[in-house]
């Protein structure tokens, strides 16, 4: 082999080495986040198996998984998760709809932000576990007060990172809408909306992760469906499996929703420079 | 026809930028103002552009008053300001909304072909360099063909062969339609490539110092006696505008240096 040739193979080798490198390691990244909670759940299997422990309380992966495809059999599962998946879609809906419009207003006119945000700061700061009671009496015990409850969760993460978002967005890029004449319509839609997009979506995010926590909170509270009264009712009855059972499916919506509305807005932001580690 | 007619700027916190700046500049004509930090000369061109209208006098455009930007009038500042939703051709057509689809697309691939940057019409803006970032914004300035064309400092963040090249080459754009150029500079060298005329600021308030025509036929050549003669003679304006007694060793000094660049 000539001195050339053999450069070209000693360049060629390390580029294709890269590629199945990188390809491996684009199946493999995910894959690492399943180390530590797999392992985890085969230690206990093995200890519950090996008769170090009983499992009664914490039960082990195969009676959970069992328990979950009994509640799947029986229809049970389905009928709470769609329940509650309802009760987070309708209290989201309306704390994002009713946020968006009070963050939209108060991030764009400073007149509005002096009206309304000191006290929506002042109900910020009440715990929202607090209002349950007083919802409960206002709306009854049944979806309205368990609606309103996820709407309020929802609505302070929403409001905040709207607002903050509209008041933050580079003036020198609303000067080159002024510089080519925008109506204010035109201002809000080609440069405001792109510009706030990003930190809208997150808020949207961080809102529907804690309508899922009030979620919880308004199930617990007294219902006669849904994951949450899985859980109370595992609890009433002993039946630490099917606690599990709840949190896990729980856990699985509440991820998908969250990937869901990442998805829906991936396309919208692909123009971010950010850094991108895969 | 351009008119500045004793245009004075007092912000509401009681600075005053700008003192009476009258000056006439004709269609066509490549005229800069410049001068030190803070003599007002970024007031002057945003008073012009109807972003920030003055407070006294009047700017004229046509017979028009200028108090809002203005169709006529297209700006391009420090920094390139492209929008990072949008792609390198949407930016450029920016200022064309209003034009049918097939015309703005066509008037877009014209200018990116123009600017150079044919092959960058689908690339985000933070694919660019500066220097291509720039161009793009040349671009989405002259697009909509203003009458005028008003530039901030417009190379100042870019390195020294980025900036010498990109003023060339705002000069070959210049003729195609051959719009009114004002340009803000504190480089003298840039000044003088560009301009038919210089404007010499001084400040606090800001008003003209002095007027220094440059009769050197284009290209110019950065290197020629001629252009250091006219070089010589800005920096000591600018010298006399901060009340400093000209020193022809220092003058020298600075022009043997490359030292052009004033602040």
């Amino acid at each position: 082999m000539s001195l050339v040739g053999m450069t070209i193979a000693a360049e060629g080798a390390p580029a294709q080495e890269r590629s199945i490198v990188s390809r491996r390691s684009r199946l493999l990244r995910p894959a690492l986040g399943f180390v530590l909670p797999v392992t985890l759940a085969l230690a206990w299997e093995i200890i519950v198996r090996l008769g170090w422990s009983t499992g009664r309380l914490a039960p082990p992966p195969s009676v959970i998984f069992w328990t979950f495809v009994d509640l799947a059999r029986t229809g049970e599962l389905q009928r709470d998760t769609l329940v509650t998946l309802s009760r987070v879609a309708a209290g989201f809906g309306l704390g994002a709809a009713v946020a968006t419009i009070v963050g939209a207003a108060t991030g764009y006119s400073p007149t509005l932000r002096r009206l309304l945000d000191p006290s929506l700061q002042g109900l910020r700061a009440i715990p929202s576990i607090a209002w349950i009671p007083l919802f409960i009496l206002w709306l009854g015990i049944f979806e309205a007060s368990k609606v309103t409850l996820i709407a309020v969760g929802v609505f302070f993460p929403v409001y905040l990172g709207l607002m903050g978002a509209i008041q933050s967005v580079d003036r020198k890029l609303v000067e080159v809408g002024r510089a080519f004449r925008l109506s204010d319509f035109e201002m809000v839609r080609r440069i405001l909306l792109p510009a706030v997009l990003p930190a809208y979506v997150i808020s949207l995010r961080s809102g529907l992760g804690l309508g899922w926590m009030f979620v919880v909170a308004a199930e617990l509270m007294g219902a006669s469906e849904g994951l949450g009264y899985l859980l109370i009712d595992g609890q009433q009855l002993g039946k630490p499996a099917e606690i599990v059972a709840a949190i896990v499916a729980f856990a699985i919506i509440g991820k998908a929703t969250d990937w869901l509305i990442a998805l829906a807005a991936a396309p919208f932001l692909r123009w971010e420079d950010v850094v991108r580690h895969d | 026809m351009l008119v500045l007619d004793r245009v004075g700027k007092t912000y509401p916190n009681g600075v005053h930028a700008l003192g009476g700046v009258s000056f006439e500049v004709e269609l066509g004509e490549i005229l800069a103002v410049i001068g030190g930090s803070g003599c007002g000369k970024s007031t002057l061109l945003r008073a012009i552009a109807g972003l920030d209208p003055p407070s006294e006098g009047a700017v004229v455009l046509d017979g028009e008053r200028i108090g809002a930007p203005h169709a006529k009038i297209g700006i391009i500042f420090q920094e390139p300001r492209l929008l990072p939703w949008l792609r390198v051709a949407d930016n450029v057509g920016f200022g064309l909304a209003e034009q049918p689809k097939a015309a703005r697309a066509q008037r877009v691939a014209a200018a990116l072909k123009r600017v150079g940057l044919a092959d960058k019409a689908n690339v985000w803006p933070r694919e660019l360099s500066g220097g291509q970032a720039q161009r793009v914004a040349i671009a989405r300035a002259l697009v909509p063909r203003p009458e005028v064309l008003l530039l901030d400092e417009p190379f100042s963040a870019l390195d020294a062969f980025t900036r010498t090249d990109l003023q060339d080459h705002l000069l070959d754009l210049w003729a195609d339609a051959k719009p009114t150029l004002l340009l803000v500079t504190h480089d003298v060298d840039e000044a003088i490539v560009l301009a038919d005329r210089i404007m010499v600021m001084r400040p606090r308030p800001g008003r003209i110092f002095d007027e220094i025509a440059v009769d050197l036929p284009r290209p110019r050549d950065r290197q020629s006696a001629a252009f250091d003669f006219v070089k010589r003679r800005v920096l000591a304006g600018l010298d006399r505008s901060l009340n400093r007694a000209p020193s022809s060793a220092e003058d020298e000094q600075k022009a043997e240096a490359g030292a052009a660049m004033w602040w």
